[in-house]
């Protein structure tokens, strides 16, 4: 076969505008956008399973259906056996739609409840104009239906997605993806809402499906434990970017990114014999409307150091998690010596803590110095340059962030500050300077 | 280390549809829940647990039929009119839904949730007060006193589930019943809560169950784990040693099909969960049971007592740790040749989930 990838996507980005609000549209001010699918490169060779891996918000459900043409590319390329297919539009793109197919997560959803499963798995034979003929549409199906393991297939056919468990439901929308003998498919989340006891025929049918059919994936999902098994590449997502990504061997035996190890420390674990500590990070996936400075997962990561990207919200961030866990009366103490919080929002590399009304900045100083002595550990302070009072704030200045760009380690490339010598020699120098 | 028992199931069963074949979702359930403990329930979709759990709460739909009784804290919840019921559910009997989305009003801030709803339930208290247990219910929960104010759209799916919960514990439920909480969250989010639902008992004096079908998210968050299969409790034991040891080859099976890290190779249990209208007869998971013998076909298992305290039965009649399987006898109920492999063909994939 060819030695060009099947698929080859370089600097891929999707961005949804925000409409924002009425007023702000009178204005004529710019809502913004979001950036779900933020500057993403890979390769997929043919017969290859590539596992696209992150939360909810992480952009994997948009990178899929970028790939697809089901959202438009607003930069970057895609290339499809050496073409390019990102932007060229719906209706050339939808020719292409027989090589490229798509199975989501819910199966209840992905049939038409008032279609039968013949109806339903032939539907694509007639709309891609293969044949038109009811004999061969129904030997079509029939053969289909068979390979997805709903025998004998003449039973299956005439009856409704209603009929059908959980398990069958995902099978027959397999049949239904893989009865135009596509190239590439795309399988968002496909077991993660049927019972346990399913997921391991689901994942066997995919993998049988893939040798006889000579497929290549890309598999969508939150869960490591069940990528394990079907994939020969991980790709790491978070908020957009591919933070991780290299042989499922080596993410699962060598996770480097905190994320991914993150993310496997999370899964839960049925063996009380193997089951280990959760040292889990704090908080959740933000908000990519406006995402964090710097590495997007610095606030919530443990290892984070100077050049992370610190900035005003992680003190926001840091108090309030404080005020949780203090006790009620130390609480409503700190919590008068503090003004409003509002003014931490922004995102800027220099805090402004504002002091409680009718009192100087030196007392909201001594709160920080408070924290800063009971948990000298935390990332946080490995980004404070500068404290001082002025006037009535508090004003904080962290070092100078970077933005994380891939790196090679191993036969892995990642996105992590850790692992990148000039990252490292500048937070020596902030150190340095700090001291 | 457990105390008295809060909740007791003895012989419950649900069925729906009276007219016609009813569906016995629950099918004589016996089962006990003691202070302090937090009881993970398990089974694949379809075998009664939601039922069950609704059972208790007395949230079934009008074309269900419930027998048999539900002494909570000593008194029989079947049959209580649905205005008594009511007036249970919240202070005494706390209830976790799997999408917080839908449960919070959305034209409503936090503090106006915890405000309603300890008004509701405890008028007595003074405003100061009910603040303070908001607030000190929020902290358990992770959630900062600072955003007391704030509106459920400017909370992430995981605080918002982080505030349900909260909310149920705000009123000191002796009993919470959380259905499949986390199966809408993420991986670490859901790892967070269930870090915090396994501390429950420690700081709260709530007791817990669990209803899920993920056995991991049971070994991390409870104690103990009772298996359901097809409206019937099939064992029931102290969590670590079932996820050790498992007695019912159902539970074993389960096990196996559970996809973690440490998993080494994909497992499944051939055939799906029975209709409940008309089941298998005599051990209802005979068909699918590799280990099935003659005698699963002929006769309904007996429970029988497991483990250490197999000869200490439980406060009534039935024990605490138990295996309804003839894998475990008593023998001398097995008719002759009643343990020979059980012989039958071979499950056709059509009968699949």
């Amino acid at each position: 076969m060819a030695n060009a990838p099947l698929l080859e996507v370089r600097d891929l980005k999707t961005r949804f505008s925000l409409r924002g609000s009425f007023l702000d549209r009178l204005r004529g001010r710019e809502a913004g956008a979001v950036k779900a699918v933020d500057g993403v490169s890979f390769e997929l060779r043919r017969g290859e399973v590539l596992g696209v891996v992150g939360e909810s918000g992480s952009g994997k459900t948009t990178l899929g259906r970028t790939l697809l043409g089901l959202v438009a590319a607003s930069e970057g390329s895609i290339k499809l056996e050496g073409s390019e297919i990102a932007g060229i539009g719906e209706r050339r793109f939808r020719s292409l739609r027989r090589r490229l197919q798509i199975v989501f997560q819910d199966p209840h959803a992905s049939l038409n409840p008032a279609m039968t499963i013949g109806a339903s798995v032939g539907d694509p034979l007639t709309f891609h104009g293969v044949t038109s003929d009811p004999q061969a549409i129904r030997r079509s199906v029939a053969e289909a239906l068979e390979r997805v393991g709903l025998v004998p297939a003449a039973q299956f056919m005439d009856k409704y997605p209603g009929d059908l468990s959980g398990g069958q439901k995902q099978r027959a929308v397999l049949a239904r993806a893989i009865i135009l003998n596509p190239d590439l498919l795309i399988a968002d989340e496909p077991v993660s809402m049927l019972d346990m006891s399913v997921r391991a025929k689901i994942l066997e049918l995919m993998m049988d499906l893939k040798d006889e059919l000579d497929l290549t994936y890309v598999y969508i999902t939150h869960d490591l434990a069940t990528a394990k098994f079907l994939c020969d590449r991980i790709a790491i997502m978070y908020l957009g970017k591919i933070v991780e990504l290299g042989p499922s061997k080596e993410i699962y035996e060598n996770p480097r990114h905190p994320y991914t190890i993150a993310l496997l420390k999370a899964i839960p674990e049925p063996d009380p014999t193997q089951s280990v500590p959760r040292d889990l990070p704090r908080g959740e996936v933000p908000d990519a409307v406006a995402p964090p400075l710097g590495c997007p997962f610095h606030p919530r990561c443990p290892q984070a150091f100077e050049v992370c990207g610190w900035e005003s919200r992680d003190l926001r961030t840091l108090l309030e998690d404080r005020w949780t866990r203090l006790p009620e009366e130390e609480y409503e103490a700190e919590r008068k010596l503090i003004g409003e919080l509002g003014s931490l929002d922004a995102t800027a590399t220099v805090a402004r803590l504002e002091a409680a009304p009718g009192h100087g900045g030196e007392l909201a100083l001594e709160v920080l110095e408070r924290m800063r002595a009971e948990a000298p550990d935390d990332p946080f302070w490995r980004g404070v340059a500068e404290t001082r009072v002025e006037a009535r704030q508090v004003v904080v200045r962290f070092h100078e962030g970077l933005e994380p760009r891939d790196v090679e380690v191993g036969s892995t490339r990642l996105q992590c500050h850790l692992y990148d010598d000039e990252a490292l020699a500048q937070a020596k120098q902030a150190a340095a300077s700090r001291a | 280390m457990s105390g008295e028992a809060i909740l007791s199931l003895r012989d419950l069963r649900v069925w729906y549809g009276t007219e016609g074949d009813p569906v016995r979702a629950v099918d004589g359930v016996s089962l006990e829940i003691r202070s302090g403990e937090t009881l993970g329930l398990v089974g694949e979709s379809g075998c009664g647990k939601s039922t069950l759990g609704r059972g208790v709460l007395g949230l079934l739909p009008e074309s269900a039929a419930v027998a048999g009784q539900v002494r909570f804290r000593g008194r029989d919840l079947v049959g209580v009119p649905p205005k008594e019921m009511r007036a249970l559910r919240g202070p005494e009997l706390g209830l976790i839904f799997q999408e917080p989305m839908t449960r919070l009003d959305p034209l409503m801030t936090i503090e106006g949730h915890f405000l309603e709803t300890l008004e509701a339930h405890e008028p007595e208290l003074d405003g100061a007060e009910m603040r303070r247990r908001s607030l000190e219910s929020l902290a358990g929960m992770g959630i900062p006193p600072t955003r007391f104010k704030q509106y459920p759209h400017e909370f992430s799916g995981g605080m918002r589930q982080r505030i349900m919960i909260a909310l149920a514990l705000v009123l000191n439920p002796k009993l919470v019943i959380a259905d499949e909480p986390t199966t809408a969250l993420d991986v670490i989010v859901e790892a967070q809560i269930l870090g915090i639902l396994a501390d429950l008992r420690e700081s709260f004096d709530t007791a817990l169950l669990l209803i899920t079908h993920n056995l991991g998210i049971v070994a991390e968050s409870c104690n103990r784990v009772a298996v359901m299969y097809a409206g019937q409790i099939v064992e029931e034991g102290e969590a670590r040693q079932v996820f050790a040891q498992p007695a019912h080859p159902y539970t074993r099976e389960l096990l196996r099909s559970t996809i973690s890290l440490s998993t080494t190779g994909l497992h499944y249990i051939p055939g799906a969960p029975p209709n409940l209208i008309d089941p298998p007869p005599a051990c209802r998971f005979h068909p699918r049971c590799p280990n099935a013998m003659r005698v699963c076909a002929e006769r309904d298992p007996i429970e029988v007592a497991l483990g250490p305290r197999a000869t200490e039965a439980g406060a009534g009649s039935h024990p605490r740790d138990r295996v309804s399987c003839w894998l475990h006898g008593p023998g001398s109920e097995v008719p002759p040749g009643g343990t020979e492999p059980l012989k039958r063909g071979e499950i056709a994939i059509a009968e699949e989930a």
